[in-house]
């Protein structure tokens, strides 16, 4: 079988029914690595070594026909914001770069656990905070699809690692689209569950009432085993929702028939490029053909969603990014210093990048004596606003839809020299944050060679809903994740 | 909302954050772009609106305070700069 760019379940299955072993798996993704990385860089660092280890003990256990997990010997690629114990978690920053947890982050327990041989750990923006990936202190991650544009971010080594056939699966994080707005840059399938579904445990912290864990893979029926594995209740975080495991993928069928669904105007008008928006409403087109009642709903404060989300989360930040003071781990500035306080200073200035200052400055800005009222109070409330909202609309429809990013990949530097127009590349996606609901980008196609992500949201813990209108759809788009280019580049 | 250097050079220090001179320019003319385009929020009537913070119907959760075994401190203190006889080393605080 050609084991690169086989889904993750088929080759689950091949290992489980010894038609290839989990070190071949294992290999053949490093060599694939080998041979594309160097035009990619997908991965902060590779554990090359471990993973042959994993996968010869692996296919020992299965020899011996011991009990193994359901994604036995399968490789992946975790995002380098989720701890990994004994192994370097970077967070994209010098702040974290000789950082080493002493525990695995519940989400990579788990889907060890279930079997899978960690490759490596994903390029990422610093502290998932951008969204092309430019802003990872070791160097940016390039598209697949054309390497002079970017994969998308903050998950972009996630994204760039399954579409350029480096893992066939990974992990990523989603605070404000970072699962999303990657996976439709770079035509793959990615998902930000509902808040609480999945533990925030060994997740390094951004915006802690937003942060979420959540699959990234080739397909919809991946991305439903994935989840499935990583969901359920953990006593380790408080605000993990009390229910167990779901198994999605046993459950899935892709049964669309009599659902109502609309699109958001907000999302899908104004900055939307029209390359974009004329995939979205041909995908519109498919579901009507499925039997989907369509139809558009106006959702009018959303319009104030991406304000309200650059006063909200920076502020979570500037709290969160309190924790790194050059004292119990993380990177310290040499010298000598009068006092405590230059200390933390310098190590402040020395180990975080550009845009995690810009946003700690903001966030502190918002929740200063003075101001709290007039932006973090007042940001607040709209949130209560798109809660409602998304609330409204989902007593008429089952589930909404969008572009999941206004454009398709950008050029590298393109917009690193204004925040603002970053900040616009996450406008469709981070309503969903605010509301804590489950939100999955789909690729339905191709704008000027360049994929396109079709955003699919419902009401909390609508995974199933949302997971079977993906599979209707993929069924009958049938993209292809392969990006042509890179072969002959 | 145009913000000056003052403010920046207070909110830095707010933030525990050294910024050179030109840092301080390139975050006040960045910074007065932002809260420029986030002063939309001002139009919007909330009169009577409870903010979120969490989206979640969560009330405190508890465990049971029972004693566990935690990390040895060598496994604690492996991962910073200065440390010593099981003990982080700063410099002079009071």
């Amino acid at each position: 079988m050609d084991i690169i760019y086989s889904s993750g379940l088929e080759l689950a299955r091949a290992i489980k029914d010894k038609e290839i072993s989990s070190v071949e798996a294992t290999s053949a993704y490093l060599d694939r690595i080998e041979a594309v990385e160097p035009r990619v860089s997908a991965f902060v660092n590779l554990c090359a070594d471990d993973a042959r280890g994993r996968a010869r003990d692996i296919d020992r256990a299965i020899a011996a026909g011991d009990e193994a997990g359901p994604l036995s010997g399968v490789p992946i690629a975790i995002k380098d914001v989720l701890s990994t114990r004994g192994f370097a978690t970077t967070c994209g920053s010098r702040m974290l770069e000789k950082f080493v947890p002493v525990y695995d982050a519940t989400a990579v327990e788990r889907v060890t656990a279930a079997g899978t041989v960690m490759l490596g750990k994903a390029n990422m923006d610093e502290f998932a905070m951008g969204s092309s990936t430019e802003n990872s202190y070791f160097g940016p991650t390039h598209n697949p699809w054309d390497l002079d544009r970017v994969p998308g971010g903050s998950s972009g080594g996630s994204a760039a690692a399954v579409s350029a056939g480096e893992a066939p699966w990974a992990l990523g994080s989603d605070t404000g689209g970072s699962i999303r707005q990657p996976a439709a840059l770079c035509g793959i399938v990615g998902m930000k569950p509902t808040y609480g579904l999945v533990s925030r445990y060994g997740l390094v912290a951004f915006a802690s009432s937003l942060d979420q864990v959540g699959p990234m893979a080739l397909d919809v029926s991946d991305c439903a085993a994935l989840l499935g594995v990583i969901s359920g209740h953990d006593k380790c975080d408080s605000t993990s929702i009390a229910q167990p495991a779901v198994n999605y993928l046993s459950r899935l069928t892709g049964e669309v028939k009599g659902l109502k669904v609309a699109i958001v105007k907000e999302l899908s008008s104004e900055g939307i490029d029209p390359g974009v928006l004329e995939k979205i409403k041909a995908t519109m087109d498919v579901l009507e053909g499925l039997g989907v009642a369509c139809d558009e709903v106006s959702l009018p404060s959303f319009s104030y969603g991406l304000s309200a989300y650059y006063l909200i989360a920076p502020a979570e930040a500037s709290s969160n990014l309190a924790r790194f003071d050059g004292v119990r781990y993380g990177f310290r500035a040499a010298g000598e210093f009068a006092d405590v306080w230059e200390m933390y200073d310098a190590t402040r200035a020395q180990g975080f990048g550009p845009e995690v200052k810009r946003r700690i400055m903001l966030g502190t800005y918002a929740l200063s004596a003075g101001y709290y009222d007039e932006y973090y109070a007042k940001a607040q409330k709209i949130r209560t606003l798109i809660v409602q909202d998304y609330a409204r609309a989902f007593d008429t429809y089952d589930l909404l839809v969008s572009p999941t990013s206004p454009t398709t990949a950008f050029k590298l530097g393109e917009k690193m020299d204004d925040p603002l127009t970053m900040y616009l590349s996450d406008i469709c996606t981070i309503p969903v944050n605010l509301a804590g609901i489950p939100a999955l980008s789909l690729p339905c196609g191709l704008a000027d060679g360049l994929p396109v992500g079709f955003q699919i949201m419902g009401p909390p813990l609508s995974e199933q809903k949302i997971l079977d209108a993906a599979l209707a759809l993929e069924r009958e788009l049938q993209f292809d994740p392969r990006p042509a280019g890179l072969e002959a580049g | 909302m145009a913000i000056s250097i003052d403010d920046v050079e207070h909110v830095a220090k707010l933030a525990r954050l050294e910024l050179s001179g030109e840092e301080k320019e390139t975050y006040r003319r960045q910074l007065s772009d932002v809260l420029e385009h986030a002063r939309v929020i001002s139009e919007v009537d909330t009169d009577g609106v409870e903010p979120t913070s969490h989206t979640l119907p969560l009330v405190n959760v508890f465990r049971e305070d029972e004693v566990r075994p935690s990390l040895p401190v060598e496994e604690v203190t492996r991962n910073a700069t200065w440390a010593e006889g099981g003990a982080f080393k700063v410099p002079r605080i009071i």
